[in-house]
């Protein structure tokens, strides 16, 4: 049902257009069963960035301090947004592998499931 | 003399007459304009109202007694308040870790005080009905009296201790106070009939007892004497302000059954969004009050699993059910605090106050309040923290969070069956992703996306280069968006936050009092003298 308003047709103008980040798009990455990490992490990123310079050049900044971390097998690493699993592309762009403004990217570590195996860590 | 003799004093109304004459007698027809164009605002949204003289005045309030009550509150309080100061008063509190549960709800709470202020001195202009209208002033006054009485009290508290000095400012700018803000933003934004179900039932029935009774005996139990005395001056009202709540209810009910399923819909989307800005009550009574009252689980079983419970029983007759996600909460009331205390400590550096993690004497009494939750999930996680503050690597957060597009909060909840899986949400809207915490927010987003489209996300807004001060060159070498944004927020870095020990408050508090900054933890410093926690004391014992 369409929003009730004292002005007809109200509609908000959209906050967060890609337009609005000065040539870059957010993406929110989001490492499974590592809840010492309790959010989503929220960065702007260029969408030509490489899904290797993403592993290699943005991930340890965020993820680094964790012990878990140096151990990632990242071929292992399984790989998903909210349509579904899927294999990166890692000489690919961010958009080439499907990675959009807002896109939220999860990822899970085979056997790497917190410290100690504990999720909450 | 013959013509003074004869003159009879104005007999006195009584009250019931005097009411009536406030509130009917002042509401005329109007002649030489349309109803319709005087009253505005009141039929857009659909609610049906045959009769607003069915209106049943909860309280027969006159403006004379109003103004005489409230006065003597005034006086009270305020006499309570000089003697607070001159003696103190800010001293006497338990340790220095309580003074930041004060920041919290001084930056936080406070203006939503002053927000309500505005939102009811709306309704007081576009309720046709007069009696409604009569009551909604009262309340606005009353809320303006309490945002007023708050920021004096707590002043007292502001001259010692940090963080608290840029509370309006801090507001409009800090990023998880847009969690509050954001709240009553939508509530305001709302049309009345939707405004008023919100706050005066939602919130002021349904849930406020949470922040009065709890909260407030957390306040007297650690010697807060000042925030008691607001909290009492402000109780009253509070009744008179849950009343309105429950009788906005069954006259709308009552009125029209065209009007059952918007209120339905109102009742779900606002139970939700105030239990998700009560969370962070949740983690104010469980962490940041050193000698604890009641944990939050508790709280939220006895005010709104048992009286809340007993409310939506009597309001079956009317075809109200209780709110769609209740069980949501029900199942989130062993986490949440938890959940919470552990991102803003991972983030401490970017808050407005400071953080410490929860002592073994803490710890213990957890596990024994919260034996299916707090050992399993959260025990842990601060035991490796403790490790590594002892190794000297602290663990810290540095990547700013996803933000849910309703609530604002973070999306740091987890799924209700799954504590170790976060609960994330997502809309697709006209091309465009959106990001909800939970299958509440999502709902709220789904009804109304025009609306939502347009939150103001701090995260974002930091990254769209819009929340630096000027001057600030993003193009310079040295640039550090982080430190920049927290200066534009009105928080210094390194003094408004970080670790509690070592802190200008936690080493003040123990040269002003020599007491512990932290009573679990014994002294920071040697200017502790008498407790026996100091190691000369300890020493002296023994020998």
């Amino acid at each position: 049902m369409p929003i009730k308003a004292i002005t007809p047709d109200y509609h908000g103008d959209f906050k967060d257009g890609v337009e609005k980040f000065h040539g870059n798009q957010i993406v929110n990455i989001h490492w499974e069963k590592h809840l010492m990490f309790a959010w989503p992490m929220c960065v702007p990123l260029p969408p030509a960035m490489p899904f290797g310079a993403l592993i290699d050049g943005v991930l340890p900044g965020i993820f680094g301090a964790h012990p878990n971390f140096k151990q990632i097998d990242w071929n292992a690493v399984e790989w998903k947004t909210s349509k579904g699993p899927f294999k990166p592309d890692l000489a690919k762009s961010l958009t080439d592998n499907g990675i959009g403004h807002k896109t939220t990217i999860s990822f899970r570590t085979p056997g790497l499931n917190g410290v100690g195996g504990n999720a909450v860590c | 003399m013959a013509a003074e003799g004869n003159a009879k004093p104005a007999k006195k109304l009584n009250l019931k007459e005097n009411y009536a004459l406030l509130t009917r007698g002042l509401g005329w027809e109007p002649s030489y304009e349309k109803k319709e164009d005087i009253f505005r605002n009141v039929d857009f949204e659909g609610v049906v109202i045959h009769d607003w003289d069915k209106w049943e005045d909860p309280f027969r309030l006159t403006m004379d007694a109003y103004w005489k009550y409230q006065g003597e509150k005034e006086r009270k309080l305020y006499a309570i308040v000089d003697a607070f100061q001159q003696h103190n008063g800010q001293f006497n509190v338990t340790d220095a870790r309580y003074v930041q549960a004060l920041k919290v709800f001084i930056n936080g709470i406070t203006e939503l005080e002053y927000d309500s202020h505005r939102g009811f001195n709306m309704l007081a202009r576009e309720f046709p009905g007069v009696g409604p209208r009569i009551a909604a002033q009262m309340q606005s006054l009353d809320e303006l009296r309490h945002a007023t009485t708050q920021i004096h009290t707590i002043s007292q508290y502001a001259k010692y201790f940090t963080g608290m000095n840029e509370f309006p400012y801090q507001f409009d700018r800090v990023w998880y106070l847009s969690i509050p803000k954001s709240f009553f933003e939508d509530a305001v934004t709302s049309g009345p009939f939707e405004f008023i179900v919100a706050i005066s039932f939602a919130f002021e029935y349904v849930l406020t007892n949470l922040a009065f009774m709890p909260w407030m005996s957390g306040a007297a139990f650690n010697g807060d004497m000042a925030t008691v005395s607001f909290g009492f001056s402000a109780q009253s009202d509070e009744a008179r302000h849950m009343t309105l709540g429950i009788e906005v209810i069954k006259f709308l009910l009552e009125q029209d059954p065209a009007n059952v399923p918007l209120v339905q819909k109102w009742i779900d989307k606002w139970f939700w969004r105030g239990y998700r800005l009560l969370s962070l009550l949740a983690t104010m009574m469980d962490y940041m009050l050193p000698k604890r009252v009641m944990a939050w689980n508790e709280a939220w079983e006895i005010y709104y699993e048992q009286n809340g419970g007993a409310l939506f029983a009597d309001l079956a007759r009317y075809g109200i059910k209780p709110p769609k996600r209740a069980p949501e909460t029900i199942a989130e009331k062993g986490h949440v605090a938890h959940q919470m205390w552990s991102v803003f400590y991972a983030n401490r550096d970017a808050v407005g106050f400071q953080m410490w993690l929860p002592s073994d004497e803490e710890m213990a009494w957890m596990s024994e309040k919260y034996p299916d939750t707090f050992d399993q999930y959260y025990r842990p996680r601060y035991e490796y923290w403790k490790a590594q503050e002892a190794a000297g690597t602290p663990f810290k957060n540095s990547t700013l969070p996803q933000l849910c597009q309703v609530c604002q909060w973070p999306c740091l909840f987890t799924e209700s069956g799954d504590p170790t899986t976060l609960s994330l949400r997502e809309s697709e809207y006209q091309g465009q992703t959106f990001h909800m915490c939970s299958d509440g927010c999502k709902d709220i987003f789904d009804d109304t996306p025009e609306k939502y489209v347009h939150a103001w996300l701090p995260v974002h807004q930091i990254y769209q280069g819009n929340c630096f001060l000027p001057g600030v060159d993003p193009t310079a070498p040295d640039f550090n968006p982080m430190v920049e944004a927290l200066r534009y927020m009105g928080i210094k870095p390194g003094v408004d936050n970080g670790d509690f020990k070592g802190s200008a408050d936690a080493t003040n508090w123990e040269k002003w009092t020599s007491r512990p900054a932290n009573i679990h933890e014994g002294a920071y410093t040697d200017a502790v003298r008498d407790t026996a926690s100091t190691a000369d004391v300890t020493a002296r014992k023994a020998g």
